[in-house]
């Protein structure tokens, strides 16, 4: 499974919620505002990191860029819109909007 | 040669109301049902409360789907999914469940299933789509 996420974690649980129904193995790509999760620092990086243990975690490059967001969760993939479409080709996709 | 169903599973994260999400969810369901494929349809987060019984929208000058609801199981939509930890945490018992339909033989009133997060994981890793109302 491919999960979208695409709502800032500062405002929004929606991120927690994909966190729990993930199985290991899915990917989870931070889009739009679900990008602000990737940053390092953060009170959410914790949740990040936790999830990393059991899934990898990728960002969308251009949504990273838009927001200037540089200093990421280590372990975070960076992906372009060329990735976003191989991860949707390999994975049955949720949209946790 | 008999094409594979289609698992397509439907996921209500959106409190009623406030938007026209769910209304809008419930119509396409009812339209996907006319298909020949294997509908399940999973109620988490604030989508819970779509699923509280004795909803009156009247006052609000809208129509309201309660009603729509009871006929899920005649539309043969009758794998309805409610996330337990989602709906304890928001102060919801199973007592609190609307009626999706009843039982064509013994005619008992049938509400959604109560799972976990564990088997909707389960559920959703056997999808070919999945959409999200």
């Amino acid at each position: 499974m491919l999960h979208t996420v695409n709502k800032s974690p500062f405002q929004n649980t929606t991120l927690e919620s994909c966190i729990r129904f993930t199985r290991p193995g899915d990917v989870i790509l931070l889009i739009e505002d679900g990008v602000f999760a990737a940053q390092a620092g953060t009170k959410k990086s914790a949740l990040l990191e936790e999830a990393m243990k059991k899934n990898e975690i990728h960002a969308l490059q251009a949504d990273l860029k838009a927001r200037a967001l540089t200093n990421l969760v280590p372990g975070v993939k960076i992906t372009d819109y060329d990735g976003f479409v191989e991860l949707v080709e390999q994975h049955a996709t949720h949209a946790w909007l | 040669m008999a094409e594979e169903v289609k698992k397509i599973m439907f996921t209500v994260r959106k409190p009623p109301h406030g938007s026209i999400y769910v209304y809008e969810g419930l119509e396409v369901k009812l339209i996907m049902a006319a298909y020949d494929a294997d509908i399940s349809v999973v109620y988490m987060d604030d989508g819970v409360f779509a699923l509280k019984k004795g909803q009156n929208t009247k006052e609000l000058g809208i129509k309201g789907f309660e009603a729509t609801y009871g006929a899920l199981v005649d539309y043969e939509i009758t794998k309805v999914f409610i996330d337990r930890e989602s709906m304890e945490s928001r102060g919801m018992t199973e007592e609190d469940l609307l009626i999706i339909g009843e039982d064509e033989d013994t005619e008992e009133p049938i509400t959604p299933t109560v799972v976990s997060s564990d088997e909707i994981a389960a559920m959703m890793a056997e999808q070919h789509n999945i959409l999200a109302f």
